[in-house]
Formats: structure tokens, C-alpha cells, sequence
């Protein structure tokens, strides 16, 4: 393998792993604090990339479709939080039952209103050229994608870990029954986390719509990388999350051109290692 | 009185073909038996011993690939049975292992995604399962020198099977083996104190789960001569969950019902409209929302609540919700 195509595939391992990151920060939340398996989670992606598809389509701007799209569907997922998972609490059996059905419907409903061919959106006309790094070129929008996890994962560090909800929030992670007895309105929490972990799917998948498009069965293909990032990185862990996101991606685009016919296999092989080795993931905590 | 329903239904799934009417819902019935047995294997984990599976089609597919290779291969229909049998265990036995580092929720999630894997085997590794285009085999078996060609005789080899696996989960429940793996869905640290070992219970009850999966797989192939990808799909995996939780897990009869249900609607359904996979959310959203405890359970309660409101001061008690509640 020549020096410039692994630079070419570190890039688009970089760009996986940016959107990997937003996709699986807000499922590792949810589930860290509300012990939700929220299967729902790949549709968030899909859909928030139909969404900002068709608000494309109607004139408005990528970054404005993409914020937009984002808080649409965390409406839609705080719907769903506030109506049916609410009313779950406790029951895993129920929550996986419910958002796996919930899923298979979206999925349905964005079959029948955006029909089965995949739709790409287009990259932003800023991001449209190449940079040019090391005397190799590449494609800036994909450079972008990066940045803007790493970014966001700033934010969210900052969130967690500097605010005074953010410490709320790991209140509520760590020991849900005692931030409640110390006044943390814990249920309201669970809605806003639920909330913000559905616009980051969103986001991802209007940002990674220029790369991936959006196409019917999107869902289901990022779902198990979300699951494969939280089980390596650790539920709850921002930073597992970031760290177990860029091992997936790099490990998907250097799987793909080196083994084209395991590449979905190879994805999930550290993550089988770590279950073996360190079952909590690599920076989660011990179940208590 | 329950002894006379269930030597009804023996019945009158015995002589299915003969009262059906037609190919088609004689091969609807096999489908029935086969989705059945497959339920009644999940239902050892989900229902009996507590742990939610989401990957139990990566058994199905296993049995149903290793059985179609190996039919490709020349092999005896006894070798087949029993060389696609031997990879599920051994498939089963390296997914427990895997599955059984997580508690509860990681328990689900690492079978979702070890489903997956044997999904991206089948989609992907196209030199041993062929990718998209999936594997064709010709010919039944004819154990004992009946050809099982036709759909009745077909239907009734799959329905000794179903009575072989029927069986076995009765004997399975009333066991002492059965009364374990019950003890370490409700009390696992308890059980642990006492001196039983809750993983190797834990492991062996997956065993027995993938061996009827297996067997379901097994059956799937002579009977569709026909595996892709699809029959290993999360789909696949949460339509058996259905199946399972729609019936009532871990009862005898739930699962029965259960494939009986999503069977029938799935063909129904796929016959007048297209959304079947809309159909099947939103069955898992009402069970979950009405009917947390299953069809069949649910069903029971709401007869003896009526019957109990017709009669004063009766307060029948509620079952726990959830099925599988720890």
C-alpha cells in the first residue's frame, strides 16, 4: 500500500470516526444515565439526513438544514422519550422492544416518503474544494467532518464536565437514586439527554450525508457501529466514545481496502477483544 | 380441561395438511413449525433464564448455511443434520461466551452486534456463503425412506420434530436443570451463594437455545432450499423476539402462539400490503404498551380480571410486567 492512498484512507477513517463520534456520544449518554438501549438511535441518523434532504431541496442552506434537521428529530425523540420510554423505566425488555419497533417504523414511514432510491445531498459549496496536505490532496469537506466532531466533542467535555448541569448529568450517570434524594430532577434530565442525543444522530447523519447519502437501510448499518463504539469505549465515557469512534473508523477503511470481503467482520473484532479482556470497555467503570 | 385443549391442538396440528386445504397453507403450517421451534428456543433465554437475545438468527443462519454447504458438498442428509448442528453449537457456544461478559443490557447489545457479524459474514464474504445472491440447494432428505418432497409429508417430519422439541422444553421446565436457570433469572447473587455455578447454567441454557435454533435452521433450509442474507438480518432476530414476547415468554405454549401470530399477520400482511416491517413496529409497540406480560399470559389475566369483576370481592393479583424482571 502506497504512502499516499494510506494518507487517503487515514482521512476517511478521520471522517467515519468524526461521525461515529456523534452518533455514538448521545447513544453512550442515554444509555450511561438512563440505561436505555435506544435501538431508535441509527434512525435518528437516517432520518435527521431525510429531513435536511428534503429541506435542501425546499432552499434552505446545508448548516441551517443540518441544525434544523437536528432539533426536528430531537422533538421527535423527546416525544417518544416523554410518551413511551417514561413509562418503561426499569423495564430493558420493554425499552429494547419498544425502540426496535419504533425503528422498524421509521424506517417504513422514510421508505414510503423519501422512496427507496438513496438521495445524496450535496456538500456545502465552501467545503467543495481540496486542501492540500503533505502535497497530497484531499477533499476539505471530509477534513471538515473531523474538525467538527472533535469540536463537538470539546462541547459536550465541556457540558459534562465544567456546568453545573453538566455535573447533574454525572450525578445522575453514577447514582441515579441518590441525585434524586439530593434534589436533581433526574426525569427532567432523562428528557433533555435524550433530547440532545438524538439531535447529535441527527446532525451526524445530515453531515454525513455528502459522504454516505441517506438511503433505506442507513439505519440499520450505523446502528451496530454505535453499538460497537459504546461496548469498546465504555457506556457513559465521552472519551470511549471518541477513542473506541476512530479505532471503528479506522479500523472499517483499512479493513475495507486490505480485506474487502471481512471488512464488516474486522470492524467488530477489538470489540470482542475488549469484551474478553476488559468487558466494562476501555474507559468505562466497573458495574457497581 | 387444559388437558382437553392441549390434546385438541395436538389434533388437529397433526392432521393440519388434511383440513388446511391447498399447498399453500399446508407450506403456511410448515412455516408455522418452523418459526415455532425457533421461538421455543429463544424462549429458554429470554423467557426462562432472563437474558434478552437479539442475535439468535446468526444461530438460525448458521445451521441454515453450514446445512446448505454442505448439501453443496455430497454429503449424507445424516451428515448434514449433523455437521450443521455441531457449527451451531459450537457458534452458540462461542456467542455465549462473548455475550455472557455483559449483564443485562451489554447482554443485549453484544448479541446484537454478534448477529451482525454472521449478517456481514453472509453479505460480504462472498466465497463461502455466495454475498447477496445466497445459496441454493436441491433435494429433501428421506429419512426412513419417506420423501419429504411434498409439503405434507414435510409438514409432518417437521411436526415430529416440533413434538421432539415441544417435549424437550417440558421436560426442560419440570427439570431441576430448568428450576436453575429459572433461579438465576430471579436471584442470580442467591443463587450464586448456594453454591450454583450461574455462569455455566447461564452457558448451557444458550446451548440448548442455539441447538433448537439450530434445528430450526436446519429445517428452514429443506424447506426453502433457499438461504441469503436476509434470514440473518436483525429483522429476522426481533421478528423471533416477537414471537416470543407477542406468545408470552417463558411459557410452554406462549412461543407456539406467538409464531402462530407473526407467521400468519406476515403472510396476511405481505399479502394486502407492503408495510410489513410498519406492521411489526407497531405490534412491538402495543404488546409492550398494553400487553407487557404477552398474548397468551395477557390474555389470562384480562379473562380472570372479567371474570373476577363478575364475582365480588375477588382481587386477582397482577403478574410482575416485563417477563424477564430481575
Amino acid at each position: 500500500m502506497d504512502m499516499s492512498l494510506t494518507l487517503v484512507l487515514a482521512v476517511n477513517s478521520l471522517t467515519l470516526g468524526g461521525l461515529l463520534f456523534l452518533l455514538s456520544a448521545g447513544f453512550s449518554l442515554i444509555f450511561g444515565l438512563m440505561k436505555i438501549p435506544n435501538l431508535t438511535h441509527g434512525s435518528f441518523f437516517m432520518l435527521g439526513g431525510y429531513v435536511a434532504a428534503s429541506l435542501i431541496g425546499w432552499g434552505v442552506d446545508f448548516w441551517s438544514a443540518a441544525l434544523l434537521s437536528g432539533l426536528l428529530v430531537a422533538a421527535f425523540g423527546g416525544i417518544v422519550e416523554r410518551l413511551i420510554l417514561r413509562r418503561l423505566a426499569g423495564a430493558e425488555l420493554a425499552q429494547v422492544l419498544v425502540t426496535l419497533g419504533l425503528s422498524f417504523m421509521v424506517a417504513d414511514v422514510c421508505l414510503t416518503v423519501w422512496t427507496g432510491d438513496p438521495i445524496r445531498i450535496d456538500t456545502p459549496s465552501a467545503l467543495r474544494g481540496a486542501t492540500s496536505v503533505l502535497g497530497v490532496a484531499f477533499p476539505a469537506y471530509r477534513l471538515a467532518i473531523s474538525v467538527i466532531a472533535v469540536l463537538f466533542a470539546a462541547a459536550l467535555w465541556a457540558l459534562l464536565d465544567q456546568t453545573r448541569l453538566g455535573a447533574m448529568i454525572r450525578a445522575g450517570v453514577d447514582d441515579p437514586a441518590m441525585a434524586r434524594v439530593v434534589g436533581i430532577r433526574v426525569s427532567r434530565l432523562f428528557t433533555l439527554v435524550f433530547c440532545l442525543g438524538a439531535w447529535l444522530a441527527g446532525f451526524a447523519g445530515v453531515i454525513g450525508g455528502p459522504i454516505l447519502s441517506v438511503y433505506p437501510g442507513l439505519d440499520q448499518e450505523m446502528l451496530p457501529l454505535a453499538l460497537v463504539v459504546v461496548i469498546l469505549g465504555g457506556s457513559g465515557s465521552l472519551l470511549g466514545s471518541l477513542v473506541g469512534s476512530f479505532i471503528v473508523g479506522f479500523l472499517y477503511n483499512f479493513g475495507q481496502a486490505l480485506f474487502p470481503e471481512l471488512a464488516y467482520v474486522v470492524l467488530f473484532l477489538p470489540m470482542l477483544v475488549v469484551l474478553v479482556l476488559r468487558p466494562q470497555g476501555l474507559f468505562g467503570r466497573q458495574a457497581g | 380441561m387444559k388437558r382437553v385443549v392441549v390434546a385438541a391442538a395436538l389434533a388437529s396440528l397433526a392432521t393440519a395438511p388434511l383440513w388446511v386445504g391447498g399447498t399453500y397453507y399446508v407450506n403456511i403450517a410448515s412455516q408455522i413449525l418452523i418459526a415455532a421451534i425457533f421461538a421455543l428456543g429463544i424462549n429458554v433465554l429470554v423467557g426462562y433464564a432472563g437474558l434478552v437475545t437479539l442475535g439468535h438468527a446468526g444461530l438460525f443462519g448458521i445451521a441454515a448455511y453450514a446445512g446448505a454447504r454442505l448439501m453443496n458438498h455430497g454429503h449424507g442428509h445424516v451428515v448434514v443434520a449433523a455437521g450443521a448442528l455441531a457449527v451451531t453449537l459450537v457458534g452458540a457456544a462461542v456467542f455465549a461466551a462473548l455475550a455472557l461478559r455483559g449483564e443485562g443490557l451489554g447482554f443485549v447489545m453484544i448479541t446484537v452486534a454478534l448477529g451482525q457479524i454472521v449478517w456481514g459474514v453472509a453479505y460480504r464474504w462472498i466465497s463461502i456463503t455466495n454475498g447477496d445472491n445466497g445459496i441454493s440447494v436441491s433435494g429433501r432428505p428421506s429419512p426412513l425412506g419417506l420423501s419429504l418432497a411434498s409439503p405434507a409429508n414435510f409438514y409432518w417430519a417437521t411436526f415430529v420434530v416440533f413434538l421432539a422439541a415441544v417435549a424437550s422444553m417440558a421436560i426442560f421446565v419440570a427439570s431441576p436443570f430448568g428450576a436453575s436457570v429459572r433461579g438465576t433469572r430471579d436471584q442470580p447473587r442467591r443463587m450464586n451463594a448456594l453454591g450454583y455455578h450461574v455462569w455455566m447454567i447461564r452457558f448451557l441454557a444458550f446451548l440448548f437455545s442455539g441447538f433448537w435454533s439450530g434445528v430450526a435452521g436446519l429445517l428452514y433450509i429443506y424447506y426453502n432450499q433457499f438461504v441469503g442474507p436476509q434470514v440473518v438480518a436483525l429483522t429476522a432476530s426481533a421478528e423471533a423476539l416477537l414471537m416470543v414476547i407477542s406468545g408470552g415468554a417463558a411459557t410452554l405454549l406462549g412461543p407456539i402462539a406467538g409464531a402462530m401470530l407473526v407467521v400468519i399477520v406476515k403472510n396476511v400482511a405481505s399479502a394486502y400490503i407492503e408495510r410489513w416491517n410498519f406492521v411489526l413496529g407497531a405490534i412491538f409497540v402495543a404488546i409492550v404498551v398494553f400487553m407487557p406480560e404477552g398474548l397468551v399470559p395477557g390474555t389470562v389475566r384480562r379473562w380472570r380480571g372479567a371474570m373476577a369483576a363478575l364475582r365480588p370481592r375477588a382481587a386477582p393479583a397482577a403478574p410482575a410486567p416485563g417477563g424477564g424482571g430481575r
